[in-house]
């Protein structure tokens, strides 16, 4: 192999990278936070008595866990406007990680829901509190320190798919080595650079997520 | 414990019937529980009395009969001729007039032992923290955990579990507690710390409605033996009846069964 590794392109324009890491960080952490929403609600629907709320939980997630984000994210941004709702590419790309977030925590919380002993409900039930009361201030609590494992994956993984945002030209990490490598040519320095703030920014995550499940210790 | 005979019933179950399915658990159970009065429940497993106290506690619904908690009848309403489960809300209300103590302890793994008394009075009583916390180690400390206010559930063992659940359900005044085989979960050497705070909080004046295996405990704590068969009551007594020696043979056959 006679490629000479050259960096020094890549690093000259190294804050655009920072920069859209931020960008990217930024995304998936909105989305996240709307998606978690979405997620508890629909959760909480999937194992309601309702059988319609089962029904709209159980079709939300079929028809967003079977279509490709990337596709989901072209979808929400060329199609709604011909419905008229006027987005700009940032909430465009938000609503579209949400609502993907959402039907993937979805899952997560509604594990987490089953793992609820049956017994704690009823002791909740039993010393006059409502239902709605014994979710919060039972289920919750103990459904969330269940789920804390499964949910620090899922936000890796939203963090990562903020990536696909390159798609519809938002100036995440992506977006900008992707602009670094066509005017530079460096290809490989551009894209491993970029690969190394990838796992560090997971890498980071994953290890705040871990002290958070050191902090609620396992019961 | 000296017992008002004429008074009316705290507790007042009527031709209850409850069915899972095809399956009939209790085929038409009258029992009347006056207040103070410690009434336990015996019979072999399958007999339906865990499912009873259930049904009082309305965890369970009934197809059939009424229960009548302090002159309220509870559950149910009739509307229009039917008969109709009440809405959450009047059930939630109805609950907390009881209390329950669960086989396996149930205590809110999040929360510490003060944590777990609270809960109750914090929500549903509305109290503020200070005076829920006050009763919370008033009731822990009656139940010998005084020292153990801050615990978690993972923390303490199975013995100290049901003392915190039984320390909950009181915490919240109710008129009736219901103790579903509260010892049957622990290890041996634990079931007599239970077992000694359940024959305190019965001679407090409690009114209690108990399901159990400890048939010495029975004897010794009730007022009253409810034996249990194929979901009816089969014979009921006092203690010194039920456990004497002109015994049924049926009855002698269950005691002799259970003896360990």
């Amino acid at each position: 192999m006679n490629y000479t590794l050259h960096f020094g392109a890549v690093w000259a324009s190294f804050d655009h990278l920072l920069g859209g890491l931020a960008i990217g960080l930024g995304l998936a952490v909105a989305a996240v936070a709307i998606g978690t929403l979405i997620g508890l609600l629909s959760a909480f629907a999937s194992v309601s008595h309702s059988r319609l709320l089962r029904a709209i939980s159980g079709t939300y997630v079929l028809l967003i866990r079977n279509i490709p984000l990337l596709v989901l994210v072209l979808l929400v941004y060329f199609a709604l406007p011909a419905t008229g709702i006027r987005l700009d590419k940032y909430e465009s790309f938000i609503g579209s990680l949400a609502l993907y977030a959402g039907a993937y925590l979805t899952e997560v919380f509604r594990a987490g829901l089953l793992s609820v002993p049956k017994g704690i409900v009823e002791a909740g039930r039993a010393i006059g509190l409502t239902r709605l009361q014994t979710n919060l201030y039972v289920v919750a609590p103990v459904m969330l320190r269940n789920s804390l494992p499964s949910l620090g994956n899922t936000f890796i993984g939203m963090f990562k798919d903020s990536s696909i945002a390159a798609a519809i030209a938002i100036p995440e990490l992506t977006f900008e080595a992707r602009k670094i490598n066509v005017d530079t040519f460096r290809v490989v320095e551009t894209w491993s650079v970029a690969s190394g703030l990838y796992i560090a920014a997971c890498f980071t995550i994953a290890a705040l997520l871990r002290m958070l499940e050191r902090r609620f210790p396992k019961f | 414990m000296i017992l008002d005979e004429t008074a009316r019933p705290l507790l007042d179950i009527r031709a209850l019937r409850k069915n899972f399915g095809a399956v009939e658990i209790l085929k038409g159970v009258d029992l009347a529980v006056r207040p103070k009065e410690v009434v336990s429940i015996i019979g072999s497993s399958g007999s339906g009395k865990t499912t009873l106290l259930r049904c009082v506690n309305l965890l369970e619904e009934f197809q059939g009969g009424d229960i009548i908690l302090d002159g309220e009848t509870i559950g149910y309403k009739t509307a229009g001729g039917k008969r109709v489960r009440l809405r959450d809300a009047e059930l939630s209300r109805q609950r907390a007039m009881t209390g329950m103590v669960f086989q396996s302890f149930n205590l809110f793994p999040h929360l510490t032992a003060a944590g777990n008394v609270m809960l109750g009075l914090r929500k549903v009583k509305k109290m503020g923290k200070d005076e829920a916390f006050a009763i919370a180690e008033k009731w822990l400390s009656r139940v010998g955990l005084g020292a153990r206010l801050n615990h978690y559930p993972s923390q303490l063992s199975g013995g100290q579990q049901q003392r915190v659940a039984i320390a909950r359900a009181l915490a919240m005044n109710p008129k009736l507690v219901l103790l579903d085989e509260v010892t049957s979960a622990l290890d041996p050497e634990l079931v007599q710390e239970v077992l000694t705070t359940i024959k305190g909080i019965a001679d407090d004046g409690a009114t209690l409605l108990i399901v159990t295996h400890e048939m010495r405990f029975a004897r010794e704590v009730s007022d009253r033996i409810v034996f249990m068969e194929q979901g009816r009551i089969a014979e009921e007594g006092t203690p010194e009846v039920i456990f004497g020696e002109g015994r049924s043979q049926r009855l002698n056959e269950f005691l002799k069964s259970s003896r360990h």
